[in-house]
């Protein structure tokens, strides 16, 4: 009695086939700001990647004939006080400070998560224990703890991502936890668990999905809070040694005034390069949570 | 009756609190309740607000777990199943949330959102799972290139028949209706329910409609079950309940239903004061706080489920006494 009448009842929205990723595509499109940041982003990334192919210097390679010089046709961003190339230690330096940075930000993504998940769906008893347990990662003194982790750990690329990730991870946790506690009492969450879901299931199809804005902001200021924490850490010579090349150890030169006040490209390129990378991932960062957001169509 | 009711619940009771270090009182939200659903029937649970009716609905679901009672879904008890057996049941029993806006995942297609239990309860491959996911659309009478799109692109109503259509995707027997429509405008009321009836009758499903709504109650269901702060008041097929209220509680609110002819003005028997607390409910009968007929014994004794007629029971001492006083009283 009822079919006729309410199917033509039914307003059908406009027509429009686009999946979902073209859609969040759209969105990310449609952010200036997001744009600018992978525009600035995709080329450090590139030239970071690829420079052994087209920069005849190494990282390490002196010129005894060129010490402190400046920018020029030879060395385009100068050399330091034992001759080495500028711009082959700065983009050697962008790949370590850039892979301590991503790695260490996954490891903590990784673990925040999965602590704030066991947290949230584990029952009060569990949920209490690791809950008090993130309080006290979070209430050591970063500084100190950070510098006796890197005393036990050593210095080099994995000690120093180990370091980073087990200082970034309770912040995450907490957020995660507060968002799947909401979560797990909303009902589509509910219906989920009536069709018979797993622990498993409601984690990653409902509780992960869900939590991806938290991630994606979490990870971009992490990212750059990690390459200023690499940077502090060589900068205090525990992260990466000499001779190897990091954004951090480099800067580490502009300790002495005669290069700040005589030799400036010798800080400056690295010191400019640190804050345009995290500028752009800031702006990717934002440009993605909304892109994410499917609600944001309807603002 | 000889033949075993498809869903028999026996004296479920659910407290909520009042276990551990909490202080809080514990809160009676359903004290021993019992009633059976006979397969291919509709039962009515109408209620106020706090009266029990959805935590009755998700501990008949055993979405929350009841402090007390035994939930048999053809024979098989539910309440004694391991975490591990429930899941497998659960394709046999999908619930209908209230909210058509909370009830849908927001970062889901409704395509996902079709499939997704058939995908946990591992049902035939990809393509036989979006066939019925798309053959479930069909039933709810939504355009099928609803599929690959995102829930808030829907008015509440299409969001309930999506709702509808995620629990018939798998094909249950059973099926609990938490309010499913008393989110929506009037005019989407009507659609709704009519869906829901002829669904019901056509795929034969048993069904427990939650509402607060007598007049849909009385259009869907077979049989109504009349609650108060938790208990049940009184239970009867519906025909006889809206024609011979028993309960002083039922009276009061068929009472309280407009009168759709001007002029022929109701006897309104109106109820004063609030629903009591469900920590601190009265002594004996629950409703004596507010019941126009109340005595002194009411407070004694909790009232049993008598027998007043064919297949109805209602849970008052003075029954017999009341079975003609039908005037207000002063």
């Amino acid at each position: 009695m009822t079919a006729a009448s309410t199917s033509t009842e039914i307003a059908t929205p406009p027509a429009r086939a686009r999946g979902p990723w073209v859609r969040a595509w759209s969105r990310f499109r449609a952010n200036g700001a997001a744009l600018t940041g992978l525009a600035i982003l995709i080329p450090i990334l590139v030239a970071v990647a690829t420079y052994p192919l087209w920069w005849t210097f190494g990282p390490n390679d002196i010129d005894l004939k060129a010490m402190n010089q400046g920018p020029g046709p030879s060395h385009w961003f100068g050399t330091d006080g034992v001759g080495r190339d500028i711009l082959a230690r700065l983009l050697q330096g962008g790949r370590i400070s850039l892979t301590v940075a991503f790695v260490s930000v996954v490891v903590s993504i990784v673990i925040g998560f999965l602590v704030g998940a066991i947290a949230s769906f584990g029952g009060k008893v569990v949920d209490n224990g690791i809950m008090r347990l993130v309080d006290l990662a979070m209430t050591l003194p970063p500084v100190i703890f950070l510098l006796v982790l890197a005393s036990i750990a050593g210095t080099g690329i994995v000690p120093t991502i180990v370091v980073i990730s087990l200082l970034s991870w309770p912040v995450l946790s907490r957020m995660v936890r507060a968002r799947l506690l909401e979560l797990r009492e909303r009902d589509f969450v509910v219906a989920s668990r009536g069709m018979g879901a797993s622990m498993w299931h409601l984690l990653f199809r409902h509780g992960l999905p869900n939590c991806i804005d938290i991630i994606v902001v979490y990870a971009t200021l992490q990212i750059a809070n990690a390459i200023l924490l690499e940077a502090g850490l060589s900068f205090l010579g525990l992260g990466i040694a000499p001779p190897q090349a990091s954004w951090g150890n480099m800067l580490n030169a502009a300790r002495s005034t005669v290069v700040m006040e005589q030799y400036i490209w010798q800080w400056m390129f690295p010191g400019g390069a640190l804050v345009l990378t995290v500028l752009a991932i800031n702006f990717l960062g934002d440009g993605l949570r909304d892109a994410f957001d499917p609600r944001s169509d309807l603002n | 009756m000889t033949e075993q009711p498809f869903l028999s619940v026996s004296n479920l009771t659910k407290h909520f609190g009042g276990s551990g270090f909490s202080r809080a009182p514990v809160v009676r939200a359903v004290e021993d309740v019992s009633f059976d659903v006979p397969r291919g029937k509709v039962v009515g649970l109408v209620g106020e607000s706090g009266s029990g009716k959805t935590t009755i609905g998700r501990s008949v679901l055993r979405l929350i777990d009841p402090t007390s009672g035994t939930v048999r879904l053809d024979g098989v008890d539910l309440t004694a199943m391991s975490a591990r057996d429930l899941r497998r049941q659960r394709a046999k029993m999908q619930y209908i949330f209230q909210d058509p806006f909370a009830s849908l995942s927001p970062r889901m297609t409704i395509g996902q959102i079709l499939m997704e239990g058939l995908g946990i309860q591992g049902t035939g491959t990809r393509r036989d799972r979006e066939d019925r996911a798309r053959a479930a659309l069909k039933a709810v009478e939504l355009p099928a290139d609803a599929f690959d799109r995102y829930a808030h692109e829907f008015s509440g109503g299409q969001r309930q028949r999506i709702g509808i259509a995620r629990a018939l995707a798998l094909e249950p027997q059973l099926i609990v209706a938490d309010e499913p429509v008393s989110a929506l405008d009037v005019s989407i009321q009507a659609q709704i329910v009519n869906l829901l009836r002829d669904l019901q009758t056509r795929l034969g499903l048993t069904m427990l409609f939650i509402s607060h709504d007598l007049a849909v109650v009385e259009y869907i269901c077979d049989t109504v079950i009349v609650l108060y702060l938790g208990r049940i008041m009184e239970i009867a097929p519906a025909a006889e309940l809206y024609a011979n209220p028993r309960h002083p509680y039922t009276r009061a609110l068929l009472s309280a239903i407009p009168e759709p002819v001007p002029g022929r003005a109701s006897r309104r028997q109106i109820l004063t004061g609030d629903i009591p607390s469900p920590s601190n409910p009265p002594s004996g009968c629950v409703f004596r706080t507010r019941c126009p007929h109340a005595i002194d014994a009411c407070a004694q004794v909790v009232p049993p489920l008598e027998a007043v007629g064919r297949d109805h029971r209602s849970a008052c001492i003075r029954n017999h006494e009341l079975e003609t006083a039908e005037a207000v009283p002063a």
